[in-house]
């Protein structure tokens, strides 16, 4: 939270923060880069694996349904959709700040709720996905999927799969667990009498962060 | 006394209102808030020291009983049947158990004690005090990272007592042992256990690390600069750093590794036959765990040492009444070691079949460290040099450190060698270096610190004598177990064996093995000298009488002698200087909290 300060301030000087932050945004940043440390080791172990491998099946093959219209093949639609969806909650959780910020109640409550609404529609089509997904027989520890040259495949393109993007969408249903707490004391006016709405700001990194991280997966399994 | 003022920071309006939300009922003190829950910053210190000691004899004590198996590999022992069961059949350790113990007691000694004991008790009980705050920005976070740690020590201690026996593949938990229930008794539930433990003490070394980052960085009081912290705080946040970045590597490392041992994936495993049989596994790779392993493994190296290096700098600035030598050079070097830290993983895996120009990079990186570590040797040398030293146990401790710094260290440049270490690996030399640089330097760290703050946490002194007693016996014991392995060693004697007696070129060490272990027995019954002064110093040790006895220059010898929850009754001191004016100006030394003479002299 911004505040007024003179010129000229010794900002290291110690009295106060020098990022004139309080500590729990602070911490949030520090979490966000240990987090990002556990999703990059991740990334990086499913990046050495496939390196090492000859082939890799194709994603444009595994990903080309779409819910409710038969067996189209339309490659990739059903993901862009997700990261849609994912990419609007945190226009959303923007906008709910933003309302934050101008301590607008009633902005506060319809932006969280957008948001909340987004984040579990995300959850909702990664289950379809894995649902599907677990019905082609893919699981892990079995990847019916052959390689893109036509080679037998390894189960690691499933095992890493579903690993990673479920690890995400832990963070998203955590994400959505926070916002719904955050969207409960804003409606019962906790931050209005504490004066500020910097937890809706917190809960906002964390978003945002979740979010990024979706575009290193999205980016990862299903272009590369 | 207002919460505004419990917790400072005007400045920062947030910080205390967000505090009020989580300090309902605060002021009415009963045992459970006071002594279990506690969200003091000071009694959290206390929970960690003592949890970490229980550790420490646990651990300790495994080392007794495998070095009797090593040293005396014909003996029998009824009385290890007597209280091992069937783990020590016709008194002598079976091979499980003989692995059990080497791989938990690498385990416990590692995180347990020289990283939740030792950055756990200093980082909570002196950054508030030496910066000037009331307490952790988070006492509630605080407070959890204290009972992830118990909740993980609980786990760990439940292994132990599990029909398969603990996890007895090493403490760096390798698959392919790791990773297959059936390759041994204790890759089954033991390794399970030995998972969700270390979770759970990941979990409290994040909270505890963001906490002691925030603190460190938001709540230093008025004109304490970062260029004006004791050296210990410096130490204590490059270690919290090197913590919340690395352990989320193991983390992602073992959450993988739980899907190999029960979902049927091969993230680590290819190509494994078991009693014969083919395993269906293909496409994994069991480097990839070191690799991940090693990523957290060596930073948690620094992570035992750095708060060491820390508590040692400012004892014997304190102890030679002289500031510290080369103060800036002292936060450089550090800073160097928390980047190096993360850019020499690969140097515990030369011999896995690293590309060995891949190696050479990283043989070049590791041999760089020996550049800040030097730095600081020869910094805590002349700042000795020519002090008037008092050779209080604290000090007697912080000079057996760099001793044993100095000495581990060196062998370290050795192994940093890949064509070295192709000898060297797997043998008792690596053994020798990393106990005596980390293992018993960390904890001669540790124990400089407790004979140190113990003044400061109980408001009694411990023991001398057997304060010096404890110092010597330690010290030349050190020596004296882990010099004789370098010869070891480099005979190619190699470790992991539970019985050297049918090789004609091992068995030459038969006395020599002997020895070894009659003096660990030993070292290890003084280090119960040091627990009977800690605990009856506690309640009947000599009282302190006044507010700074060692006449310290820095903020923890402003509070009361026994401070409260606040730390400080009144006012935060407000600071002026840095913490390392000792004997300037005819002066035997000047507190942080005086303001600058008008004819003082420039240090």
């Amino acid at each position: 939270m911004a505040q007024v300060v003179p010129a000229n301030q010794k900002w290291w000087a110690g009295g106060r923060s020098p990022f004139n932050v309080e500590y729990g945004k602070l911490m949030m940043w520090y979490f966000l880069m240990s987090d990002a440390f556990t999703f990059g080791a991740f990334l990086i172990s499913y990046g050495t694996i496939r390196f090492s491998s000859n082939s890799w099946p194709d994603p444009n093959f595994v990903f080309r349904s779409f819910p409710g219209i038969g067996e189209m093949n339309i490659p990739l639609a059903f993901v862009s959709l997700m990261t849609f969806i994912l990419i609007m909650s945190s226009v959303t959780m923007v906008l709910a700040v933003a309302a934050g910020h101008s301590k607008d109640r009633k902005g506060v409550i319809k932006w969280m709720l957008w948001t909340i609404v987004g984040g579990i529609a995300f959850l909702g089509c990664q289950a379809w996905e894995w649902t599907h997904l677990y019905h082609q027989g893919a699981w892990w520890g079995s990847n019916p999927f052959p390689n893109i040259d036509g080679t037998p495949s390894t189960t690691n393109f499933t095992n890493f799969f579903f690993t990673i993007t479920g690890f995400h969408g832990f963070h998203v249903f955590s994400g959505v667990v926070i916002n719904i707490i955050m969207l409960i004391m804003t409606m019962r006016g906790v931050f209005d009498r504490r004066g500020h709405y910097l937890m809706i700001e917190k809960a906002g990194l964390y978003w945002h962060f979740v979010d990024l991280v979706w575009v290193f997966v999205f980016t990862c399994f299903y272009l590369l | 006394m207002s919460q505004d003022s419990i917790h400072g920071h005007p400045e920062v309006v947030t910080t205390h209102e967000v505090h009020h939300d989580e300090h309902h009922g605060h002021h009415k003190e009963t045992f459970i808030t006071k002594y279990v829950f506690s969200q003091d910053h000071k009694m959290i210190a206390k929970q960690f020291l003592i949890t970490g000691m229980v550790w420490a004899v646990l651990g300790g004590l495994m080392s007794v009983l495998f070095r009797l198996q090593l040293g005396y590999p014909n003996e029998t022992f009824p009385w290890l049947e007597d209280i091992l069961g069937r783990w020590a059949k016709g008194g002598r350790i079976s091979v499980e158990n003989y692995y059990s113990l080497v791989t938990m007691h690498g385990t416990v000694l590692v995180f347990f004690v020289l990283t939740g004991g030792l950055s756990g008790t200093f980082a909570n009980f002196l950054i508030p005090l030496q910066i000037g705050a009331r307490d952790m920005a988070s006492p509630f976070l605080n407070m959890l990272s204290y009972w992830f740690f118990f909740g993980g020590s609980i786990v760990i201690l439940a292994s132990f007592f599990v029909q398969t026996g603990p996890f007895s593949g090493g403490w760096t938990f390798y698959p392919p042992l790791s990773a297959l229930g059936d390759a041994s008794p204790g890759s089954k539930i033991g390794a399970d256990l030995w998972i969700i433990g270390m979770a759970l003490f990941v979990v409290s070394s994040l909270l505890g690390g963001l906490n002691y980052i925030s603190t460190i960085l938001n709540m230093r009081t008025k004109g304490m600069s970062m260029s004006r912290v004791p050296l210990t705080v410096w130490a204590l946040l490059f270690t919290a750093v090197l913590g919340v970045l690395s352990f989320p590597v193991l983390l992602s490392g073992l959450i993988l590794l739980l899907f190999d041992r029960h979902a049927g994936t091969s993230f680590y495993l290819s190509d494994i036959f078991i009693a014969g049989k083919a395993l269906p596994n293909e496409g994994g790779s069991a480097i990839l765990f070191q690799h991940l392993f090693w990523f957290l493994g060596h930073p948690e190296v620094y992570i035992i040492i750095l708060p060491a290096m820390g508590l040692v700098s400012e004892i014997m600035a304190v102890n030679c009444r002289k500031p510290i030598f080369g103060y800036m050079a002292m936060v450089g070097s550090m800073f160097a070691i928390a980047i190096l830290a993360f850019l020499v993983w690969a140097h515990h895996m030369f011999v896995t079949g690293l590309n060995p120009f891949l190696g050479s990079v990283f043989v070049l990186l590791t041999l760089l460290i020996a550049v800040p570590s030097a730095i600081k040797v020869f910094n805590w040398l002349t700042t000795m040099w020519r002090g008037n030293i008092r050779f209080t146990p604290a000090m007697m401790f912080a000079v057996g450190f760099v001793s044993l710094f100095i000495s581990g260290g060196l062998t370290g440049i050795f192994l940093g060698n890949s064509t070295l270490d192709i000898q060297l690996h797997d043998t008792y030399f690596v053994i020798a270096h990393f106990h005596i640089v980390m293992g018993v330097s960390a904890f001669f760290g540790m124990f400089a610190g407790v004979y140190h703050w113990f003044p400061k946490m109980y408001g009694r002194y411990m023991n001398n004598t057997l304060a010096y007693i404890h110092f010597w016996v330690t010290l030349v014991g050190a020596y004296l177990i882990f010099w004789p392995m370098h010869y070891e060693g480099l005979a190619a004697m190699p470790r992991r064996y539970m019985d050297y007696s049918a090789w004609s070129s091992f068995n030459q060490f038969e006395g020599l093995n002997q020895f070894i272990s009659t003096v660990a027995i030993i070292v290890f019954a003084v280090q119960l000298l040091f627990l009977f002064n800690f605990f009856y110093s506690i309640f009947k040790g000599r009282r302190v009488t006044s507010q700074n006895p060692y006449g310290a220059t820095t903020l923890e010898w402003t509070t009361p002698i026994r401070p409260g929850h606040g730390n400080w009754p009144g006012e935060i001191p407000e600071v002026h200087r840095w913490a390392y004016d000792y004997g300037k100006d005819d002066r035997s030394f000047i507190p942080q909290t005086e303001p600058i003479g008008a004819h003082e002299s420039k240090h």
